[in-house]
């Protein structure tokens, strides 16, 4: 009985009391952002917008927001190209092919998982500064694919030692060296693991704040959550435009999880779920 | 087989196969290395190193000043106050999350039909940026204009209004319950993967033997989580000791050091006291604080150990 009320009443209705904490911060963002500014101070901070105004989308998306925009593209995805293929590549080293040191330096690698990276930003604060590469976006790629590595080479060589063996050896017979059997049997085969790995990195690094926030200064060279925070800073006193731009700054994603929920789910909880 | 004998006869002492197959693992690993020393090794050793500088960060790298700094670091209260509120963290995360992310599991293992749009919908704060989600709760805890003091006046408990972020007592509270709104999902699905890797078998014989759902969840289904759990309380513990962003999205540390972190202590010394050789002491210790506790734990749950 206590079993059968559990399941009919109290779970539902945890879940449903869940699901208000969840979407009650969302709902009044959306509301917010579609309010004009005298409204948040006469009216109940609840109420409906008291009309679909588009005043401070419109304002923020005259503003740089694009130039933002385009900086994220552009770092997020050179940025995880690279960290596939060169992760990819030591995973097949580790898992694969036979030399003395494989088992020490996947142990390294791996600890690298540990290291917080808030450690390195004032020596990578100077490196950047040093080699020219401080306020432009190139500077942050460097950083970017560095603190990914860790994780990715973790998950790539648990794919890579899955594969069977036989395959190796067909492509052995297939007189295949090791290159040819990386990028013609490993690779391929890895494409669960690879789309894992190129989930999780792009929304880690889309949403990276610390090293974009040292390592650019122009609004024209920083990315998106760097949006957030120079027009709050420009917005101080308008709550509404504030929080258009975090709105904006969030669809992206949300488009991204409307379509494939199931594969970002997955990619997120990359590193502690296994598969 | 003829080919290689073939070059043999020509005096090659290697094959081209054999050559490809030694030199292989050094080009594969060769960036990984590179991209790891460059972006890791050398800025943790020269964290250290700039740890004995006195410098402001302009100009002439700064003066040479041994272990003076270190000397500071141990007298220095509002370091270890930091340190304090990272446990604080760290122990309030494993002790809110966890629970509530069991509970959440079992739920949405429990609904059958809906719970993948629950899931979904519940997964949402994970995608968040800690900026984006900073800015949002800055304005939920207004005390003037923020929802939450509205709810609490609506709801005739206005005297529980407060100014959340900007009070001593609260700030940090208020930050850690953000925190958790956010990674508790996280957790969630980690413990709804181990409760489906619970075989179907176990629980219809023991519903056979008169076991009640609830008898089933604390005796059978609980322990086998506990391996996932060890794993999630680690997660949560190793995250908590380097967390920075929501923090400094939304208090900066303040008030008056009240929701302080060793990572926001260590921002604020180098990028706005200009303490730049006090403030690779305060990263390094970080480094050497983390580095030991997550040692210890992985030692005490050895749940990686055996994975890796």
């Amino acid at each position: 009985m206590a079993g059968f009320l559990g399941r009919r009443f109290v779970l539902p209705l945890l879940g449903l009391f869940w699901l208000a904490v969840t979407t009650v911060p969302f709902l009044y963002l959306a509301l917010m952002s579609f309010k004009t500014q005298e409204e948040t101070y006469s009216a109940s901070i609840w109420a409906l917008p008291k009309s679909f105004n588009l005043v401070n989308y419109e304002e923020v998306l005259r503003g740089r927001f694009f130039t933002y925009l385009g900086n994220s593209v552009l770092v997020v995805s050179v940025s995880v190209v690279l960290i596939v293929l060169i992760s990819a590549m030591a995973a097949f080293a580790l898992a694969r092919l036979k030399f003395r040191l494989s088992g020490p330096l996947f142990g390294l690698i791996v600890a690298g998982m540990i290291v917080p990276v808030h450690v390195t930003l004032v020596p990578i604060y100077l490196l950047t500064r040093q080699i020219g590469l401080y306020d432009t976006p190139f500077g942050l790629i460097g950083p970017y694919v560095a603190i990914s590595l860790p994780i990715s080479v973790f998950i790539l060589t648990e794919f890579m030692r899955q594969i069977p063996k036989e395959l190796e050896e067909a492509a052995e017979l297939d007189n295949c060296g090791p290159f040819a059997k990386f990028f013609k049997i490993f690779l391929p085969l890895c494409g669960p693991g690879v789309s894992t790995v190129a989930i999780y990195n792009a929304i880690q690094l889309w949403n990276e704040f610390i090293f974009a926030y040292v390592l650019t200064s122009s609004p024209d060279k920083r990315t998106l959550p760097l949006a957030v925070w120079d027009f709050q800073g420009q917005y101080q006193t308008n709550i509404p435009a504030a929080l258009a731009v975090v709105t904006l700054s969030c669809l992206p994603l949300i488009i991204a999880y409307a379509i494939g929920q199931e594969h970002i789910v997955k990619g997120m909880m990359a590193g502690s779920l296994k598969g | 087989m003829v080919d290689i004998s073939a070059r043999e006869a020509v005096g090659d002492p290697r094959p081209p196969r054999r050559l490809a197959e030694d030199l292989a693992p050094i080009v594969f690993l060769a960036p990984v290395v590179l991209l790891l020393l460059v972006f890791l090794i050398y800025p943790l050793m020269s964290s250290f190193r700039l740890s004995l500088l006195s410098w402001n960060g302009l100009g002439e790298e700064g003066k040479y000043i041994g272990l003076a700094n270190w000397w500071r670091l141990l007298h220095d209260g509002l370091f270890w106050a930091a340190a304090r509120n990272n446990i604080l963290l760290a122990i309030f995360s494993v002790l809110i999350q966890l629970p509530i992310a069991v509970v959440l599991a079992v739920v949405l293992d429990n609904l059958g039909r809906g719970s993948q749009l629950l899931k979904i919908l519940y997964f949402l704060p994970l995608l968040m940026s800690s900026v984006a989600l900073g800015v949002l709760f800055k304005n939920f805890y207004d005390p003037n204009f923020g929802p939450l003091n509205a709810l609490l006046e609506g709801l005739g408990l206005g005297n529980l209004a407060q100014d959340w972020l900007g009070d001593t007592h609260f700030s940090l509270a208020a930050v850690i319950a953000v925190i958790c709104w956010q990674n508790i999902p996280f957790y969630m699905v980690l413990f709804l993967a181990g409760l489906a890797s619970f075989p179907a078998e176990i629980s219809e014989a023991a519903i056979l033997d008169g076991a009640s759902e609830v008898t089933i969840f604390w005796r059978l289904k609980l322990p086998h989580l506990k391996g996932t759990l060890r794993t999630g309380a680690l997660l949560a513990i190793i995250g908590s000791l380097r967390y920075f962003d929501l923090i400094y999205v939304m208090t900066g540390g303040g008030p008056e050091g009240a929701s302080e972190l060793m990572a926001t202590y260590m921002y604020r010394s180098v990028f706005a006291s200009f303490q730049l050789g006090y403030g690779s002491t305060v990263a390094s210790a970080m480094f050497i604080i983390v580095t030991v506790i997550a040692g210890i734990s992985l030692r005490l749950t050895s749940r990686l150990e055996t994975e890796v």
